[in-house]
């Protein structure tokens, strides 16, 4: 059959471009420079951690770490709960006010990053948040919430009604409707919006390379790039940075799996 | 089929809210006074930080704003003349970014169809290969920056050390370092980054198509291609949208991937329009910089609003 051979062909061609370079940043980030670029493919021959200790404590990006923890930390769940918050409105109200409060929040989706970047870096530096984590945090909310709120209203209306109505009628005004009723079903949508989220905040280079110039309050993103520089062809110096970086949301997508796909495709999908 | 076109609302779920009840009882639960409340941290937020500073760039744009005098001069629309006539930086970064755009575009599209057909069964090889693929999606860019820059390294890298040890040493590069062909090298490692991510939108709209269809082309005596390209491919055309639309802004926004190839600020054979604007705003050029960034958000909107009167008008199912 030319469909099986093909199908094996472009799987298999597809699986070994996104496997090998993998590999071969892991067993690379192990390796000296001399015996990775002698033999990129094979496995160190004794796996050294000196790499690891020189990245994380020479290279600062330990305090970047903790700074990323921090600002990621913060950002996923304020974003989460105040998108949350204004799409449970949203949802549960009707008419053209509520469609334009829908239509006016979620406009912010179609606004690139540059349109509004440098008036945000004039306001944030007028109010002392620039060069600070909580700068990040705050830009961090204000840029997801548009998308947040996309995701997050699209399920709470197809959520049955009879939900809300049966809680009414149980006396439960709308906030403990809310934290008893809307919070506990939309379990699996708030974590797909907060993996997506977190992808997001976690990589985001931009707001930090613009927003930061103090070397201690940088966030991974940025000290990561900053390697460029200093390490220049110190492949795997850059390597064990990348492999860091990326821990945390690898460890995460091997439990949650589900969740990103399901995360990362609903914020793709807006058009 | 133009008469499908012009009077239906798209097949979507509504979103604006449906009238309850034909009888005109309202429910008196329905609509708390008090859930209007809901939004407003959400939207004192939104405006304060996005829109009120979205408005500002307009009327910077209109300025020769250095970022730091205390005043600036109204110049009127001479930014934009500028950037239209007599800026060849723009006029680069504009180039470089539509031809990394139509790559990425073709290629994306195509290869993420190709992977999601081969993989639409929810076998268990398949779900395990779709992790995989999907993998990339979750990385930064930074990192699969690093990722590809020793890829392509001219002296140690991976493609020019397997194309020297099976003899194809003629077809060696120096890739990035090479003016000519560094912007579409990067939107390769573009592709390679989300595929995976527009491979599922794929898998979702292909899951859709009904099992029949299939089963009456093939009982007509239809090959494997001509399914694919009469039933599968004119089925999948919403997702087909959906991706280009997605890809096409993905790649005005690859910001991060090309400051990690090209450096901060990159050379002018890897600038695209947004390092573009940031190294505007990074001279402190904040009036010309705004300017530019209004014609970039205009340019995004225009291009994607082509597209999806192309992709309707060549698709009436759709």
């Amino acid at each position: 059959m030319t469909y099986n051979l093909s199908r094996r062909v472009v799987l298999g061609v597809y699986a070994v471009l996104v496997i090998v370079p993998l590999v071969v940043v892991i067993f690379g980030s192990f390796k000296t420079s001399q015996d990775l670029f002698a033999s990129p493919f094979t496995p160190p021959t004794d796996w050294q951690g000196g790499n690891y200790s020189k990245v994380v404590k020479d290279s600062g990006l330990g305090v970047a770490f903790r700074n990323s923890v921090i600002v990621t930390g913060l950002s996923v769940p304020l974003t989460l709960f105040v998108a949350s918050l204004a799409s449970y409105g949203i949802a549960r109200t009707t008419g053209w006010k509520s469609a334009l409060l829908f239509g006016f929040i979620v406009l912010g989706m179609a606004v690139p990053a540059q349109a509004n970047m440098i008036p945000q870096y004039v306001q944030f530096e007028t109010f002392g948040l620039t060069n600070s984590l909580l700068g990040l945090v705050l830009i961090n909310i204000v840029v997801t919430l548009p998308i947040a709120v996309f995701i997050l209203t699209g399920f709470l209306k197809t959520l049955p009604k009879e939900l809300f109505e049966a809680a009414a009628v149980d006396g439960s005004g709308p906030w403990r409707t809310y934290r008893s009723v809307v919070v506990p079903v939309s379990v699996p949508s708030l974590s797909a919006t907060a993996i997506f989220l977190f992808v997001i905040h976690w990589n985001d280079l931009l707001y930090p390379l613009l927003f930061i110039n103090e070397a201690d309050k940088r966030t991974i993103p940025v000290a990561l790039l900053s390697f460029q520089g200093e390490f220049l062809t110190d492949y795997p110096l850059l390597f064990t940075g990348v492999v860091v970086a990326s821990a945390p949301i690898v460890i995460a997508y091997v439990f949650l799996q589900r969740y990103f796909v399901a995360g990362i495709t609903a914020g793709a999908v807006k058009g | 089929m133009s008469t499908t076109l012009t009077s239906e609302r798209p097949p979507e779920a509504p979103t604006g809210p449906e009238p309850e009840r034909p009888d005109g009882r309202r429910n008196p639960m329905a609509a708390h006074p008090a859930l209007w409340l809901f939004p407003v941290p959400a939207l004192v937020l939104y405006i304060t930080f996005f829109v009120i500073p979205t408005i500002q760039g307009v009327v910077y744009s209109v300025t020769d704003w250095d970022g730091f005098s205390p005043t600036a001069q109204f110049v009127g629309v001479d930014n934009f003349v500028k950037i239209f006539t007599g800026d060849d930086l723009f006029r680069n970064a504009l180039g470089n970014n539509l031809k990394f755009m139509l790559v990425v575009v073709v290629f994306q599209t195509v290869f993420s169809l190709a992977l999601a057909v081969f993989l639409t069964k929810n076998s268990k090889s398949s779900v395990a290969l779709r992790s995989v693929f999907f993998f990339p999606t979750i990385l930064s860019s930074v990192s699969v920056a690093f990722i590809w820059k020793f890829v392509y390294d001219p002296n140690f890298g991976l493609v020019n050390s397997v194309l020297g040890a099976v003899g194809l040493d003629r077809f060696q590069s120096a890739f990035l370092g090479n003016d000519g062909q560094a912007i579409y090298w990067v939107a390769l490692t573009q592709v390679w980054f989300h595929v995976g991510q527009m491979m599922i939108i794929f898998i979702a709209g292909l899951q859709q198509i009904p099992q029949e269809l299939y089963e009456s082309a093939q009982t007509d005596g239809a090959s494997r291609w001509q399914q694919f390209r009469h039933v599968t491919l004119p089925m999948v055309a919403p997702a087909t949208a959906v991706v280009m639309a997605y890809t096409t802004v993905q790649s005005f926004k690859a910001f991060d991937l090309i400051l990690g190839l090209g450096g901060n600020p990159p050379k002018g054979s890897l600038d695209i329009l947004s390092t573009r604007i940031y190294s505007g705003f990074a001279n402190s050029q904040f009036g010309y910089a705004a300017a530019e960034s209004l014609v970039f958000m205009a340019l995004i909107a225009a291009i994607t609003w082509i597209q999806r009167r192309a992709v309707k008008a060549s698709s009436p199912d759709a």
